[in-house]
Formats: C-alpha cells, sequence, structure tokens
C-alpha cells in the first residue's frame, strides 16, 4: 500500500490490515518529531483543526491538541458546555458551521454510537472519531497496537488478553477489530455479564477466570470499570471484582516477565490494577500515552490529505 | 346513480371461499348482484385480481399534533397508492385518543379529508402512561374498533387484567405492543453479534416474548381476546402457536420489515432501520415466515410510523423509532411470502389483509359479498416494480426500503364504489 485514501477514520472495524498497518507505518516515522528539541513539523501548517469534544475528556483532547499542533495546525477546542447542543442544536447543524468556519478536521468524541460515521457521510471535513459512544475509539486501539508492535516487532500469534468492562468499551471494540485483522490471539476477560459469550462471533475467545486467561498472555490490556457509569445489577461491587479479575500483585507475578501491562486511563489503583503493578517494570502505560501523539499525528496527517509515510 | 362494472378479473374472496374469474358489479356504494347493460362505468380487469379492499389495522395518522409527520389527508392517499381502503389508526397522537373528544375529533377530520375508510383505536390507558383506565365506554360509543396504548407496553399486569376484562364487555379487543421495560431499558437494535459489533445497546427477543407471555396468560385467566403486534421474535411465534392450539384468544401481526431485513442493516447507523421492536435475524424471520404460513400469525400491517426527514436525520440513539409502510407493505409481503419463497398463496396473502383483520375487529369490511361496502383492491400479482422514496406520497419518506424491487402490487384502489387511487 502506497497511498492513504480516506478522508476520516471512524473506527478500526472498516479498515483493512493493509492500511492499519500504513497508519501504524506513518505513526513510527511521526514518533521521532517527539524526541527531537524542536518538535513540530509544517505538514499541515494553514490547516485547522476543532477539537469537538461532546463527552469530557482530557487525556484523548489534549494529544489531539498537541498531535495538531506539532504537525503546526491551528486547534480550536469546543466542549458540549459550549457548544450549542446546549440550545438544542442538532449535531449535524453544529458540525455544518464548523465546517462553514473552515475546519479541514473535525475531532469528535461523542456518546452516540456511529456518531463520527453520521458526519463522515454528510461532511466534506475530514471527521476523527475520537470515541463514539460504546462503539470504537480507533485511535485508542492504534496506539495500543502500535506499543505491543514497537515492543514485540510483530502482532500476528501475539497472545493479548483485554480484562474488564469490554460490554460498554469502545476501547475494547477498537482493540479487538485491529488485533483480530493484524492476526493476534485476542482473549476477553471479565464478569460474564460484562463480557457476554457472543463475543466469541468477533473472533475472540472468551474467559471468566482471570487465571485462566492471563496464562500465557503476552499483553494484559485492563480497562477501568466504567463504575459511574454501570447500573449496579452488572456485578455486585468493585469489592468483589478486584478480588474476581483485578491484576494483582500475586498474579502479575504468575506473569510472562516479557508480558507488558497495559491501560487505555484513567485507571483507578487498587481496582482493576494493584498501584505497584501499575507503576511496574512490566507497565507501559505512560508510553502509551506518548505513542498517542505519534499515532494521532499519523492519523491526522493522511486523513487531511498527507500522500504517504513522510521522509 | 352509478354502476361499475368490473370485468373478466380473478375474483379471490376469502371471506367467501371464492376464486374464479368473473365481472363484480357496484352500486350506490355496495357491491351489488349483476345489472347487466345497466352499468355506467367499466373497468377491465383481464388478467388482473379483483379483491375485497385491503385493511391495515396499525397505522399511525400523527392527526391530531404532529401533522409536520404525517396528516390524515397525506396518510389515507397513502394507504389508498397502497391498496388500503381500510386502515385502523393508532391513539398515540398528541393528544392521545383517550378520550370520545379526541376520536370524534379525528373522525370528523377524517369524513372531511380521508380518502380511504378511518377505523381509530383508543388508548388502554389515559395519556397512555400505563397507570389508570380510559373511559371505554365513551370510547365505544363514539365508535372506536380496538384498544390499545401502542408505542407503550402497560407494565403492570393488574392494569392489563382489568383492561382485558372491562374491554370484554364492549366486544372489543386489546392490542398491545409486547415490550417489557426492565429488560428492553434503552435498547435500540435486536441484541445480538451486530448489537455487540456495534456497540448499539441491545433489545433483546425476552422482552417481547416476556409480554406475549403474559398475555397468553390474561388472555385464558379473563377468556378474552388480546392481540399481540408487530411480531419480531421468533420465540415468540412459538409461544402464540402452542397457546392458540390450546383454544387460547390470543393473536399476532407481521409487519414487513420484520421479514424482509435483519439487523446486520444497522451496520452503516442508518436511522431509517431503527424501529420498535426491531430488526431480528435470519432465524426470526424463518420462524416468523412459517408462523405465517401455518396460521400462528393472522394479520399483516405496517406499522405505518412517519417521521420529518429533519427527526431522523440524527444520532442513532436519539432518532425516533419507526418507518413508514404504507406504500410498500402490500408489494413486500406479496414479493417475498408468494412469490419467492411460496410460503403462502394469493388467496391466503389477500385473507391476511382482509377476512382476518375483519373478523379479529369486527369490520363489516375485508369481503365481496353482495350487500358488503364497496370497497375493492384489483391488484396485479406479477407486476414488478422498484419503490422510490421521493415519489412517494406520504408526507415522510423515513423507509429502509428505497430502491427495494418488488414483484406484485395494487393497481387501482376502490373505494365505496369510488376510485380513489389508480396507478
Amino acid at each position: 500500500m502506497k497511498t492513504w485514501t480516506r478522508k476520516d477514520l471512524t473506527g478500526l472495524d472498516e479498515l483493512t490490515s493493509e492500511e492499519i498497518n500504513f497508519l501504524l507505518e506513518t505513526a513510527r516515522a511521526f514518533k521521532g518529531v517527539g524526541e527531537r528539541s524542536l518538535k513540530k513539523v509544517p505538514a499541515l501548517r494553514g490547516k485547522t483543526l476543532v477539537n469537538f469534544f461532546v463527552e469530557p475528556s482530557t487525556r484523548t483532547r489534549t494529544s489531539f491538541e498537541v498531535a495538531a499542533m506539532r504537525l503546526s495546525a491551528d486547534v480550536v477546542n469546543i466542549s458540549a458546555t459550549a457548544s450549542s447542543l446546549q440550545k438544542g442544536e442538532t449535531l449535524k447543524d453544529t458540525a455544518l458551521n464548523l465546517q462553514a468556519l473552515q475546519a479541514d478536521i473535525i475531532v469528535l468524541r461523542h456518546s452516540s454510537p456511529g456518531s463520527a460515521r453520521f458526519l463522515s457521510e454528510r461532511l466534506d471535513s475530514s471527521i476523527i472519531n475520537a470515541g463514539d459512544g460504546a462503539h470504537e475509539h480507533p485511535t485508542q486501539g492504534l496506539l495500543d497496537i502500535f506499543t505491543m508492535r514497537e515492543k514485540f516487532g510483530r502482532i500476528t500469534g501475539l497472545n493479548v488478553v483485554i480484562v474488564g468492562d469490554i460490554l460498554f468499551s469502545r476501547v475494547a471494540r477498537s482493540n479487538i477489530f485491529g488485533l483480530v485483522k493484524l492476526g493476534a490471539n485476542v482473549t476477553l476477560a471479565g464478569p460474564s455479564t460484562l463480557v457476554p459469550r457472543s463475543f466469541e462471533n468477533l473472533g475472540v475467545r472468551v474467559v471468566h477466570r482471570i487465571d485462566e486467561a492471563l496464562e500465557g498472555a503476552d499483553v494484559v490490556n485492563l480497562l477501568r470499570i466504567q463504575h459511574e457509569r454501570q447500573r449496579k445489577e452488572y456485578f455486585p461491587g468493585l469489592g468483589e471484582y478486584t478480588a474476581l479479575f483485578g491484576l494483582t500483585k500475586a498474579r502479575a507475578a504468575r506473569l510472562k516477565p516479557s508480558c507488558l501491562v497495559m491501560h487505555p486511563g484513567p485507571i483507578n489503583r487498587g481496582v482493576e490494577i494493584d498501584s505497584d503493578v501499575a507503576d511496574g517494570s512490566q507497565s507501559v502505560i505512560l508510553e502509551q500515552v506518548t505513542n498517542g501523539i505519534a499515532v494521532r499525528m499519523a492519523v491526522l496527517y493522511l486523513c487531511a490529505g498527507g500522500a504517504g509515510i513522510p521522509a | 346513480m352509478k354502476i361499475t362494472r368490473i370485468t373478466n378479473g380473478r375474483i379471490i374472496d376469502p371471506a367467501n371461499n371464492r376464486d374464479e374469474v368473473a365481472d363484480l358489479w357496484l352500486a350506490d356504494g355496495k357491491i351489488t348482484a349483476p345489472q347487466t347493460g345497466s352499468e355506467n362505468e367499466t373497468l377491465d380487469a383481464r388478467g388482473l385480481v379483483v379483491a375485497p379492499g385491503l385493511i391495515d389495522i396499525h397505522v399511525h395518522l400523527r392527526e391530531p399534533g404532529q401533522s409536520h409527520k404525517e396528516t390524515i389527508a397525506t396518510g389515507t392517499r397513502a394507504a389508498a397508492a397502497g391498496g388500503f381502503t381500510s386502515i385502523v389508526a393508532m391513539p398515540n397522537t398528541n393528544p392521545s385518543a383517550d378520550s370520545a373528544a379526541t376520536i370524534t375529533w379525528i373522525k370528523e377530520k377524517a369524513a372531511r379529508e380521508a380518502c380511504v375508510n378511518v377505523f381509530c383505536t383508543g388508548a388502554i390507558t389515559k395519556g397512555l402512561l400505563g397507570e389508570e383506565l380510559a373511559p371505554f365506554g365513551s370510547l365505544f360509543n363514539v365508535g372506536v374498533v380496538a384498544l390499545t396504548d401502542d408505542g407503550h407496553c402497560i407494565q403492570n399486569h393488574e392494569i392489563m387484567r382489568r383492561a382485558v376484562e372491562y374491554a370484554r364487555m364492549f366486544g372489543l379487543t386489546v392490542m398491545d405492543h409486547c415490550q417489557d421495560y426492565s429488560l428492553v431499558g434503552d435498547g435500540i437494535m435486536h441484541e445480538g453479534e451486530w448489537s455487540l459489533r456495534l456497540g448499539i445497546p441491545g433489545w433483546p427477543r425476552a422482552g417481547e416474548e416476556m409480554i406475549v407471555a403474559r398475555n397468553i396468560m390474561l388472555a385464558e385467566l379473563c377468556d378474552s381476546p388480546i392481540h399481540c403486534q408487530h411480531i419480531s421474535s421468533g420465540g415468540s411465534v412459538r409461544l402464540l402457536r402452542e397457546a392458540r392450539a390450546r383454544g387460547v384468544k390470543i393473536s399476532g401481526e407481521v409487519c414487513p420489515h420484520h421479514i424482509a431485513l435483519t439487523d446486520a442493516s444497522l451496520a452503516a447507523f442508518d436511522s431509517n432501520f431503527k424501529m420498535n421492536p426491531p430488526l431480528r435475524t435470519e432465524e426470526d424471520i424463518e420462524a416468523i415466515i412459517e408462523g405465517i404460513a401455518d396460521g400462528t400469525l393472522t394479520i399483516l400491517c405496517s406499522d405505518h410510523a412517519p417521521h420529518a426527514f429533519y427527526e431522523k436525520e440524527v444520532e442513532i440513539d436519539h432518532a425516533p423509532f419507526g418507518i413508514t409502510g404504507l406504500e410498500n407493505e402490500f408489494s413486500t409481503f406479496c414479493d417475498i411470502l408468494v412469490h419467492k419463497r411460496a410460503a403462502i398463496s394469493l388467496a391466503r396473502l389477500i385473507a391476511l389483509y382482509t377476512a382476518e383483520p375483519a373478523r379479529l375487529l369486527n369490520l363489516d369490511r375485508g369481503t365481496l359479498s353482495v350487500g358488503a361496502p364497496a370497497d375493492v383492491t384489483i391488484i396485479d400479482p406479477d407486476l414488478e416494480w422498484t419503490f422510490d422514496k421521493n415519489k412517494s406520497i406520504s408526507l415522510s419518506h423515513n423507509t429502509p426500503f428505497h430502491g427495494h424491487t418488488w414483484k406484485g402490487r395494487a393497481v387501482r384502489t376502490i373505494v365505496a364504489g369510488e376510485t380513489v387511487w389508480a396507478l
């Protein structure tokens, strides 16, 4: 694959493995920019990016902002409370106004599944999905895969375990779609209410015993339990969750020494992950954050019309 | 006096077990015996089927209160274009049709503006809130033909029981939109592989089956009829089949989208595929078609639910449920059930749209008996056509069927002896 043809990135489900690899290669080229003292290239000079975050976010929004600035784009941030959605304007109308303000790229975070795709089909601006409900969070999936590939040099054949609230997780879905396409062996683990067996239809293994899931793992990706969102009937409580599925020190000690511990953040220390394990030598949680910049630079660069891997 | 002779058509009148090539005579708004020589209108139906006027018992006309979606005038014209001479209007208007005043308003407006017969349902509960019974007696006195809270489902079994018992006094069938709220929650699409993949909240089959089972038990307890609206789940079909075999007064209806489309259609997050109950799977389609073929499901209808373009042109979870259907439903069913699947005969298809709904709701329609109202639909069962939503007559164009091609179509709709629509 020599060129990128999409104006949008709405999910990894719709990408081919070639497209995913192309994004990852482009991200690798951009990673070097962040390691220079002058962390800026002129690739998107003169382009306008709007961070349109209808759901709250700090990490992802900042990461997109940093990525855009490193590409020399101009960045405008809009939050839900500052937008006219509060005044009854529809998402489409708000977005059309952003387009009329000559936004070249709109990065959308929204609670509705499919909202990024909805806009991508109605606007000429590039739409980058920064999380649409429980559907996808493609740049998070890409940065997770980028981090794995950087460490192992490959994705094919890796045993990747994703633990936690899979049902409501867009991060999990983007990881699943991307990893399965690239040939990883994906195992999902968590309470049967949050990891229904029907996920097997997506080409993954579903396990409800954490020790069984962790055996032979090359990567453990822990998801935050979104207890503030959930109705309580999904599981009895955080204490029981930690006892059954938390990555405790004892469990972490049984992991292969080469096994990576990942987390998309924000972490809840002592719930899904032991505090020492989060800070331990196998943890690449903060590297994920750094890699997120390179991945988002690649996505913005390619979707805004960049031709290929920059020199 | 206008005397119409429809010549050489194949008359299919399931109510009278009639299927023969013959002439049909209409005079003074009624079906009559032959009056050879006195006709002043002749319609050539050679090669066509002459059927009793089709009846759709599940239509949202949106008046009063939502005339930006549909009006009695536009909705009945759409019905006529689909071959329907009678439609039954649902009560979830604004205000809801829970009082004699609202029913009377609808009937008077229909008398002025409708081009097909409009029958009204009354609400079961005041404001469709599922709490207090609406005044069935006054509703009956102004001519409602059934009771339903369609769009809503009474969750309290005691209230549903008393509604069914009280309706019995008036001979009114209670029709129910079967949905257990605690199980369905904020579900939008069938709970299955596709809802998992798309991250869209799931609407499990059990959410429907639970209430179908409840209704079977209450129909049995009260020995009174309950009609289950828009069946979407194969499990519901099995429950209905078993109960009907025992003689329980329970029935079920089917909408075209539930046998034409599956949940995979939601993959593009297009709200024109969002309706309640949702599209399900191939397995459900098989079970529903089997249920239609073996007589478990006795009614076909549209659940015609128009919404303005701008209302549907939003995020999938913000969009209202529902699609239009009047103009395509007969063709969709004819194409799938009669032609493609050969699950039922053309005569049975016509029965499901005429004799069966007339019997369920005690309507003096759905037959070509001499003396019956001269409501007639002329059908070309082999006509192929492609549905173009931009040419549809309904005020709203929220359909998932744009560009679909079907075989079989109504070509002329006659109400009380007058042609109200012809292709």
